[in-house]
């Protein structure tokens, strides 16, 4: 095995298959409230060390677990999900449990309804374990920006597990939950899946429903998947997926099998194989040699499988930072204005007036990072700058956008290294500013363009450190990116 | 025609944004904010005269003629919500019915 890493390494814990926990807790041999006692003492054994949960929800995760050990005794069929211990990251609301989106402004917040993406799991049989720390509001992308503390890479536990969505995916990577929900807004799902070494998916904006997701930048935000393995990261997508009248972006379009389509091999019988782009701006200046051969290794093992790899040409990439930072932050700007202690969260107390009350909360309870942006999202939309600057963004939006539809006329799925560099250390954001840059560019193409994707395990560098590889699809796409993204995984079995 | 960002333009800011900044916070956010300005520089390397703004990335997804996907609003029926005393029980101050603050106008 390459490199050893210390004693860290008996954190990484791969989970079981949602298959093979089905057989056992449909057959009996293993009782769902057993499952998540096991989980819950594993939980107490790291979490001290990895800081992934902020909360646990035990009454209502053993409760269902009890439901369903009922269903099994019976013989009832089973919901596809059944027992299954699942994760929340924290800016997903659980009624009555809390939701603090890793910041302290929401600290003490109940809120009084399910996320949609969670009501579904947990109707599909899930037993939803807790809240799961993150950057404050989805803003990083390290989890060193949590108000709660940074989560620890299970892989190397100096190590940040990449954010926003750190803690979901260190979750699964030491087998705190089989699977977790995350969000993705500029990368904040599939970065992290990629520096612990897990499956994560982005799915098109308006697959899975926004509703109970803490909002950053509304016309960015995804809710997506984490798992150990391809397949069983797409069940999970097949399981939140779908249309809610509750989120006017939702998607009308009906949902694939999306586990099934990825059990079908890249190269069909009789049909010619699924046609790999290979952007050339990805693999510029700035990215890490090894996670290059890593990346390298994986689209000759595509070709192995009877793809054809093709480079295609994104000229508009480079713009997609600029663009992002412009709606991001303005969009953020608008959807935390709404944190202003009145009605829940953090109030500063002995306000003189209504102006100092909404100033002082936020200033005393909103964390740097957090300020910076609203600062910079607010300037982008105040008077005389709105055209300049949002607009113009969006502007450049559709022709990114519009980039991608004539890539996906010659390509079926575009593969790219999920991120420029394997896990820092933490408090050592990688210095390189040209790295910094080319990490963005890797992700906020595929959110801008409301496209798919899905970031498999491609390999590790010398040292051991887990690399990402991110498989792009067209929008709704999902089931060509698993398919894509099981290739990868079986090659490397 | 660059122009810089100023001292005042950071204060109207944080009124705006309802956030106050301390000291040298103000120096950082100068930066920050004409870091902004390089972005925006860039992004008007682009001709963009006559393209529409993309603020929505679903409108490319929703199917031509599904009069349902191209208007997302719903009938106009009133329907139950959030249960009014759970809602209220998060305030940081009410009297179940509303949420007290501070005084509006500083005399």
């Amino acid at each position: 095995m390459p490199g050893e890493i210390k004693t860290t390494e008996t954190f990484v814990e791969k989970p079981k298959t949602l298959a093979e926990l089905r057989a056992e807790i449909s057959t009996g041999r293993t009782k769902a409230t057993d499952l998540a006692a096991s989980y819950y003492e594993r939980i107490a054994k790291k979490n001290p060390r990895l800081n992934v949960y902020l909360s646990l929800t035990k009454e209502r995760a053993l409760a269902q677990a009890e439901r369903i050990d009922a269903l099994a005794a019976k013989g009832d069929p089973l919901p596809p999900l059944a027992g299954i211990p699942v994760g929340i990251k924290d800016v997903l609301v659980m009624q009555g449990a809390p939701a603090t989106a890793g910041s302290k402004i929401l600290e003490g917040y109940r809120p009084p309804y399910d996320a949609t993406a969670v009501a579904k799991l947990e109707a599909a049989g899930a037993v939803l374990l807790g809240k799961i720390n993150c950057d404050e509001f989805a803003m990083g992308s390290s989890n060193e920006n949590s108000a709660y503390g940074p989560v620890r890479n299970p892989v190397d536990t100096e190590r940040v597990p990449g954010g926003s969505s750190g803690g979901s995916a260190a979750a699964v990577a030491a087998n705190l939950a089989v699977a977790t929900l995350g969000s993705d807004t500029g990368g904040s799902i599939r970065q992290p899946a990629s520096f612990c070494g897990v499956v994560g998916v982005l799915p098109t904006y308006g697959r899975v429903s926004r509703y109970g997701l803490i909002a950053f930048a509304s016309s960015l935000d995804r809710v997506g998947p984490f798992a150990a393995s391809v397949r069983d990261a797409a069940t999970m997508l097949g399981a939140i997926a779908g249309h809610d009248p509750k989120d006017a972006t939702s998607s009308q379009a009906p949902v694939e099998d999306y586990a099934a389509e990825s059990d079908n091999p890249v190269k069909e019988p009789g049909k010619a194989g699924l046609r790999i782009g290979v952007p050339s701006e990805y693999f510029a200046e700035g990215l890490d040699p090894e996670v290059r051969a890593a990346i390298e290794k994986g689209i000759a093992a595509l070709e192995a499988a009877g793809c054809t790899v093709k480079a295609v040409s994104l000229p508009h990439t480079k713009y997609a930072v600029p663009a992002y930072y412009l709606v991001a932050t303005a969009e953020a700007s608008a959807n935390l204005a709404r944190f202003d202690g009145v009605r829940y969260g953090y109030r500063s107390p002995h306000s003189a007036t209504l102006s100092d009350m909404y100033s002082h909360s936020r200033d005393e309870a909103f964390g740097v990072e957090v300020k910076r942006r609203i600062f910079l999202g607010t300037y982008a939309l105040s008077a005389g700058y709105y055209d300049a600057y949002y607009l113009k963004a969006q502007q450049v939006r559709r022709l990114l956008a519009e980039e991608f539809l004539r890539a996906f006329a010659e390509v079926d799925a575009i593969v790219t290294p999920t991120s420029p560099f394997p896990a820092f250390k933490i408090g050592e954001k990688t210095g390189d500013p040209v790295a910094m840059y080319l990490a963005d560019i890797y992700t906020v193409t595929a959110s801008l363009a409301g496209i798919c994707g899905v970031t498999v395990p491609c390999g590790a560098t010398n040292a051991g450190l887990p690399v990402g590889m991110q498989i792009l699809a067209r929008q709704l796409g999902e089931s060509t990116a698993f398919r894509v993204a099981r290739a990868v995984e079986q090659s490397l079995s | 025609m660059t122009a810089k960002v100023t001292v005042a333009d950071v204060e109207r800011v944080a009124e705006l944004a309802h956030l106050e900044l301390a000291g040298e916070e103000t120096e950082r956010m100068l930066r920050d904010l004409n870091a902004i300005l390089d972005y925006v520089a860039e992004l008007n390397e682009l001709d963009t005269s006559g393209v529409a703004p993309m603020a929505q990335a679903s409108e490319l997804v929703s199917e031509p003629g599904n009069a349902a996907s191209a208007t997302a609003s719903r009938a106009d029926q009133v329907r139950p919500s959030l249960d009014r005393a759970v809602v209220m029980r998060q305030a940081p101050e009410s009297n179940s019915a509303f949420f007290k603050v501070p005084k509006v106008i500083e005399r």
